[in-house]
């Protein structure tokens, strides 16, 4: 729904590091977004190839790493991963605890990119 | 051929909307005008509460009011309506607010006279999620007809509020919403909200939120 903005930001950030670094052509573009964001990865890479369009980017692959949703344990401290699905029942595969609090899945991360 | 390099980037990708955001908090902290977000699916309630808010707050808090929730000037006119300053956001269709665009219902407000600007944010529980808009408060409403399980869904909208009102309580005898099983579905993903339960149309439990919005102001504007 909101992938266009976001490719919007992606692609000035990426010109961005191009211009600094003397970049001829972009080739890849490595993020990270985390499982709890409802982007479709189809749909960035779309916008990507039509904004990126005659410059230095046009072409380039993005490649998304999916960031786990992590999950502490209230009891044991333990981290484990969850599913955005069953995030109301939980249960620590440590010590079997049912309470816990997220610490990650929210990433919204340009890594680093691939250039020529 | 050009040789294939690496370069590290490591920057947020919106990190843009959230340096705008940063300067719409320092500036309205600047004028002690505290910012609210509310957020919520289409029909759950945003509009209901704030003509509540205003209704039982008019007297003691100087509110203002931005409405992005329809294209059509009905919202900000009901609001218009009561006394209130309000402007309307022609959001075009958009899927959520940003950071600049609520810069511009900010220019068109009188903040200095303000100690509370309310923003009917986009009828959405995803888009609106991911974007900061500069609010000092994020506030959701859950209406009881749209079930229980909402948080596993939506899991982002209840992670970043600070307030969840659960509307429309008037219907609960109607349904199996399952007011233990949300919260604790809540709780997991957000341990520090606040979860109230009111009802728009009767007023029950009302005053709860606008005692937690005025205790919000009257700290906000003790800060420094
Ligand atoms: N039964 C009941 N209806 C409500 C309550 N709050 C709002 N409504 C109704 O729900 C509909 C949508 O409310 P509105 O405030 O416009 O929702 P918005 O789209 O989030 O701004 C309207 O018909 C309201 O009268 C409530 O607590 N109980
Ligand atoms: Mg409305
Ligand atoms: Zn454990």
């Amino acid at each position: 729904m909101h992938e266009l903005p976001v490719t919007e930001s992606i692609l000035k950030i990426v010109l961005k590091h191009a211009l600094m670094n003397n970049v001829k052509r972009v080739t890849a573009v490595y993020l990270q977004i985390g499982k709890l964001s409802d982007l479709e990865d189809e749909w960035i890479q779309r916008y990507f190839d039509y904004l990126s369009k005659d410059t230095v980017a046009q072409g380039a692959k993005l490649v998304i790493e999916r960031m786990p949703i992590m999950v502490q344990c209230s009891g044991c401290s333990t981290s484990y991963e969850a599913e955005a699905a069953k995030l109301g029942d939980l249960v620590c595969p440590d010590c079997g605890e049912k309470e816990g609090t997220l610490i990650s899945g929210r990433e919204y991360y340009i890594k680093d990119m691939e250039v020529q | 051929m050009d040789e294939v390099r690496m370069i590290e980037v490591k920057e947020e990708i919106l990190a843009d909307n959230i340096q705008v955001a940063a300067g719409v908090r320092a500036r309205l902290q600047n004028t002690k005008t505290m910012l609210v977000n509310l957020m919520s699916s289409p029909g759950s309630g945003k509009t209901s509460l704030i003509l509540q808010t205003i209704a039982n707050l008019k007297d003691s808090v100087r509110l203002g009011v931005i409405e992005a929730d329809i294209e059509s000037k009905v919202d900000a006119e009901k609001v218009a309506a009561r006394g209130i300053q309000a402007v309307q956001l022609r959001t075009g269709g958009f899927c959520h607010l940003d950071a600049t665009m609520v810069t511009q219902g900010i220019d068109a407000l009188p903040v200095d006279d303000l100690d509370c600007v309310i923003i009917e944010n986009v009828g959405n529980l995803v888009c609106p999620a991911e974007f900061d808009t500069g609010a000092h408060k994020n506030v959701m409403i859950l209406s009881v007809p749209e079930g229980d399980d909402k948080p596993l869904k939506y899991p982002l909208m209840f992670s970043i509020c600070d307030l969840l009102l659960i509307n429309k309580m008037d219907y609960l005898s109607l349904s199996d919403f399952d007011l233990s099983a949300l919260r604790k579905r809540v709780m997991v993903l957000n341990p520090g909200i606040v979860i109230l339960e009111v009802s728009c149309k009767t007023g029950a439990g009302i005053e709860n939120w606008v005692n937690w919005l005025s205790a919000q102001i009257e700290t906000f504007k003790g800060l420094k």
